[in-house]
């Protein structure tokens, strides 16, 4: 039977089922095919937030959305065009997120009656009209999958176990999708099990055929590769790549890493890798709390390395009194926040951008330090090596903003070359610095006043650091109120002296009156939205700010160059009031706190409604 | 470089800092037998860092002439740690407070001995809060008259040792202010322990709890309520030893008899290295708030490998052919491990 080809600019699929069903694995599956197969992508998963809901249970669904294009892609998709739902409660679970006219893959089996009960269902959505106006393929998959591997060496709960590669198999029938990788991919993983990887293969490959035979698919999908650069990819999602640069940032600074952490959602998966990062120059500890976290982090960089520690909102409150000591101490140490919904333990599963305030303002006394936000999944590992740059070279501690959005999400990362990435060296202090022979730890840099990073073993320049005010240079402590005055001031200026590359608009057009400035994982959202708008003829800017302390110089003269500028943020306007503040601008700000990301369609209605109004 | 015997003295470990503690603190005595103890270790002055909390007695660094930081209250084991394990080539001290390393960093204490990170905790307890001018501490007696306690305190005291030993120290030891000899005998053993150390020095504090300890010191009591613990010696006291510890006849405890009516065989022999913390954990019960029966010396010491070589060996064996890459090299080997794809 020919099928008929239909070729598509860009598609979402949202793989949906059971905890126990394997989504996950089978959207990342889905993921790699694509990614192989050179579209641009981007992948968002959501999990439930028991470890252990309970079968069939509406929260115990788990899901995985892929969103690719022929063009580069910047969001997992608002919604998906494609739901395949493992069961009733998948079905339920995200049918209010499904666009008109989406196609939904149903697996008929698990509509019994218990399963339909057991999450609400009082007659079955696959036999009245709630499903009119979508196009539904009513696939028997569990039952399916037992009949392709009537023949093979294992039990029914293993064969059953197969019906997500099932899906898979037919789902990368309908999207043309190269198959070699997941027959790879299942030979190696289940390479102890040989029968397993059999039946596995065998279930993808009977899903594939039964796209291929059943006339309920009659039109397969193909979308074109992107105009991607060339070059070696790997997906990795936020924390992955946060980690990677850590990594990256000790090898560059051929310094030893070493990260203090205590465990928090959505933080935890960066102690995880770089505790098995070990080969690479890490040392991982997890600490008795995120106080001892961060103290021993500060403890190893007053050794020499670079202390790093990771963690999320609650842990960052925790943390501040350190940061304090860090500031006062001038040495280097990264804070990584991987933002979720506060406050209190909040919505610790759910993304926001809501600690901004406290990175920049959380502390006793004024105890400025450097702030900055990654703004993709990839981003996180350039992000992490920029922290770790102003960290040595500003000898301070440097809070680098990341979401539980970022943190999950996924998106392909061309690897760089090591040796493009900067180069991170530092200089111990090794002589005494003084006019007399003496060594004066805090003598300031003229240019990054920065003071000596003299670390304990060297011979002849043994100092005392401490909490206390000190003076100038000599470090001493110092009550001299002009002591005080001068290193409040210098504390200040040093943040201030941070080389901060000037901040880029994108305005293809030229002519925008209106400027959207955001900052962190809404780039994304933000991004997609102005391309909608400018391909209807609306014109728009758009800027990024990576740098928020200190903020890039020339904000003031961009912010200025617009009629009207609008900050949209995941929170209650954060930002804005440090640009009002600042800048003495009367930005916009759209403030969106229920736990979720922008999607790009809402953006784009609230962006146009703003140059209308202009 | 060659090596030149070291050849230091109490002097060399003078900063020039003027110490400013109160006429009559024991702190005078801690930090002048400290540094007349220090050129014994046969380290290098800037091998040696001294980190400290907040309090009277955090003030320590400053005025040690070898690396040291002043950090924040009762953190000084935490930061002790990032810095024992990044470095263990450090000889790494901290100098605490009752309330510094018992009420706000009780915790950081309690996971530093569990860990055996090799660090050295020389805690002063005064049994009050010297610098914030004297509130009860957690290990002021019950019924305490204080400034935040007029009318006595209604806590429970801690017993230091007791809780070191509760959390796995390895080395568990205790002191006084005011005998440099004492003093510099439990530094030599906990200096020569590998592992977490924990010292209590009682220490007066001459304006809020003057006078704390001077049962212990006076010729007149002392010799009746000091128990010095000496590894391999029966347990007597006394001006003549006529007192002495044996079992408790109930439960699992020990307690003090006259060591004439008991048989030779019945005294205690003090054994440091028991393998358990039980037999410590009952000498350390031996006195109570008022300070009669108070054991000073080593209550335990035993072997343990140390944190920091524990977590030295996971990165060499993780090193291992690392060695000869180049930082660039690993990294590329890093990113390129797993799954990846190439376009063309
Ligand atoms: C976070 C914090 N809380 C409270 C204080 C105030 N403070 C300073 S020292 C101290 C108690 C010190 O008592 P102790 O540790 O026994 O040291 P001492 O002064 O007796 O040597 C307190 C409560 C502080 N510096 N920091
Ligand atoms: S207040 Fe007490 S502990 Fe503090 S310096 Fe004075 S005497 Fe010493
Ligand atoms: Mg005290």
């Amino acid at each position: 039977m020919a099928k008929q080809i239909q070729h598509l600019d860009r598609v979402a699929i949202r793989f949906a089922g059971d905890s126990g069903d394997g989504m996950q694995l089978t959207g990342d599956r889905f993921a790699s095919e694509t990614a192989i197969l050179g579209n641009d992508l981007s992948t968002l998963p959501n999990y439930p937030a028991e470890i252990r809901a309970p079968s069939g249970s509406l929260h115990g669904v788990s899901s995985f959305q892929v969103h690719f294009a022929a063009h580069d892609v910047l969001t997992p998709g608002d919604s998906p065009d494609v739901l395949v739902a493992m069961n009733p409660a998948a079905l339920r679970a995200n049918l209010a997120d499904l666009p008109p006219n989406a196609e939904i893959i149903v697996n008929t089996d698990e509509f019994t009656t218990r399963n339909l009960e057991k999450v609400g269902y009082t007659s079955n959505p696959l036999e009245n009209d709630s499903l009119d106006g979508f196009t539904v393929h009513r696939v028997p998959l569990t039952s399916a999958t037992i009949a392709a591997l009537a023949d093979f060496e294992v039990s029914k709960k293993d064969a059953e176990r197969a019906k997500n590669m099932f899906a898979l198999g037919l789902l990368s029938w309908m999207y043309s999708r190269p198959t070699e990788g997941t027959v790879e991919f299942l030979r190696q993983k289940f390479a102890k099990k040989p029968k397993i990887a059999a039946a596995n293969v065998a279930a993808f490959q009977a899903g594939w055929n039964y796209g291929e035979t059943t006339e309920d698919f009659a039109v397969r999908y193909e979308v074109k590769p992107a105009n991607l650069l060339p070059g070696t990819y790997r997906s990795v999602n936020g924390n992955s790549a946060l980690a990677y640069g850590l990594v990256a940032a000790g090898l560059r600074a051929h310094l030893p890493v070493f990260l203090g952490a205590y465990p928090i959602t959505p933080a935890s998966e960066i102690l995880h890798e770089l505790s098995a990062y070990k080969r690479y120059g890490v040392t991982t500890f997890q600490a008795e709390d995120e106080i001892a976290a961060v103290g021993s982090a500060l403890g190893a960089s007053y050794g020499g390395a670079l202390g790093v520690t990771s963690t999320s909102g609650p842990g960052l409150a925790l943390k501040t009194e350190t940061l304090g000591l860090a500031v006062m101490l001038e040495l280097p140490l990264v804070i990584v926040d991987v933002q979720r919904a506060g406050p209190s333990t909040g919505l610790p599963t759910k993304t926001e951008q809501s600690d901004l305030n406290i990175a920049l303002f959380g502390r006793h006394g004024e105890a400025p330090l450097a702030v900055i936000a990654a703004r993709s999944p990839a981003d996180c590992f350039y992000a992490a090596l920029e922290a770790a740059r102003i960290a040595l070279t500003y000898r301070m501690p440097v809070i680098l903003l990341s979401d539980g959005y970022l943190a999950n999400g996924s998106e392909p990362w061309l690897l760089p070359d090591p040796a493009d990435l900067p180069d991170l060296r530092v200089e111990f202090a090794t002589e005494p610095n003084g006019p007399d022979g003496k060594f004066l730890p805090y003598l300031h840099d003229p240019h990054t006043l920065a003071r000596p990073w003299a670390v304990p073993g060297t011979p002849g320049l043994e100092h005392r650091v401490g909490g206390l005010e000190k003076a100038n240079n000599t470090g001493a402590v110092s009550y001299v109120p002009a002591d005080h005055d001068l290193m409040m001031r210098l504390r200040a200026a040093r943040v201030e002296a941070i080389d901060v590359p000037d901040l880029e608009v994108e305005d293809p057009t030229g002519d925008a009156r209106v400027l959207v400035l955001g900052w962190g994982s809404t780039y994304g959202p933000i991004g997609a939205a102005c391309r909608k708008l400018r391909e209807r003829g609306v014109s728009i800017a758009q800027a990024h700010l990576r740098h928020i302390s200190p903020l890039p110089r020339n904000v003031g003269t961009v912010l200025a160059g617009y009629d009207r500028v609008i900050i949209p943020e995941m929170n209650l306007g954060q930002l804005a009031h440090v640009i009002r503040d600042r800048y003495l601008v009367d930005a916009v700000s759209y403030n969106k706190v229920n736990g979720q990301p922008f999607t790009s369609a809402e953006l784009e209605t609230v962006l146009e409604e703003v140059v209308r109004n202009d | 470089m060659t090596e030149v015997p070291l050849k230091l003295t109490a002097k060399d470990f003078r900063s020039d800092q003027e110490v400013r503690w109160c006429p009559g603190c024991g702190d005078f005595a801690i930090l002048s037998a400290i540094q007349s103890f220090m050129p014994e270790l046969g380290i290098p002055r800037e091998r040696i860092t001294f980190v400290s909390g907040i309090g009277c007695s955090s003030r320590f660094p400053y005025y040690l002439n070898t690396y040291g930081m002043h950090s924040i209250h009762g953190r000084a084991p935490a930061i002790a740690t990032g810095l024992a394990v990044s470095r263990p080539d450090l000889s790494v001290w901290v100098v605490s407070g009752d309330g510094d390393a018992l009420s706000i960093g009780g915790n950081h204490l309690l996971h530093a001995l569990r860990r055996n990170v090799n660090i050295k905790i020389l805690m002063f307890n005064n049994r009050i809060y010297g610098l914030t001018k004297g509130q009860c501490s957690p290990t002021s007696e019950f019924g305490k008259v204080t400034k935040s306690t007029p009318v006595g305190s209604r806590d429970t005291p801690f017993n230091p040792i007791a809780v070191a030993l509760g959390s796995e120290a390895s080395f568990v030891a205790r002191t006084i202010d005011s005998d440099r000899k004492h003093l510099h005998s439990v530094l030599r053993a906990a200096a020569a322990h590998q592992g977490s150390a924990f010292i209590e020095i009682y220490q007066n504090c001459a304006i809020f709890n003057d006078g704390a300890f001077d049962v212990l010191k006076d010729p007149a009591s002392r010799d009746s309520v000091l128990i010095r613990l000496e590894h391999g010696k029966p347990i007597t006291f006394g001006a003549t030893g006529e007192k002495c510890v044996v079992r408790e006849p109930r439960g699992f405890g020990l307690e003090v008899a006259d060591t004439a009516s008991v048989p030779r065989s019945e005294i205690i022999v003090h054994d440091e290295a028991v393998p358990g913390p039980a037999y410590a954990f009952t000498l350390s019960r031996l006195s109570d708030q008022d300070l009669s029966n108070t054991p000073i010396g080593v209550f335990r010491r035993v072997a343990r490998p140390t944190y920091e070589s524990m977590v030295q060996e996971q990165n060499t064996a993780a090193r291992t052919s690392a060695t000869d890459s180049t930082p660039d090299d690993l990294l590329a080997e890093l990113l390129h491990t797993g799954n990846t794809w190439t376009i063309r």
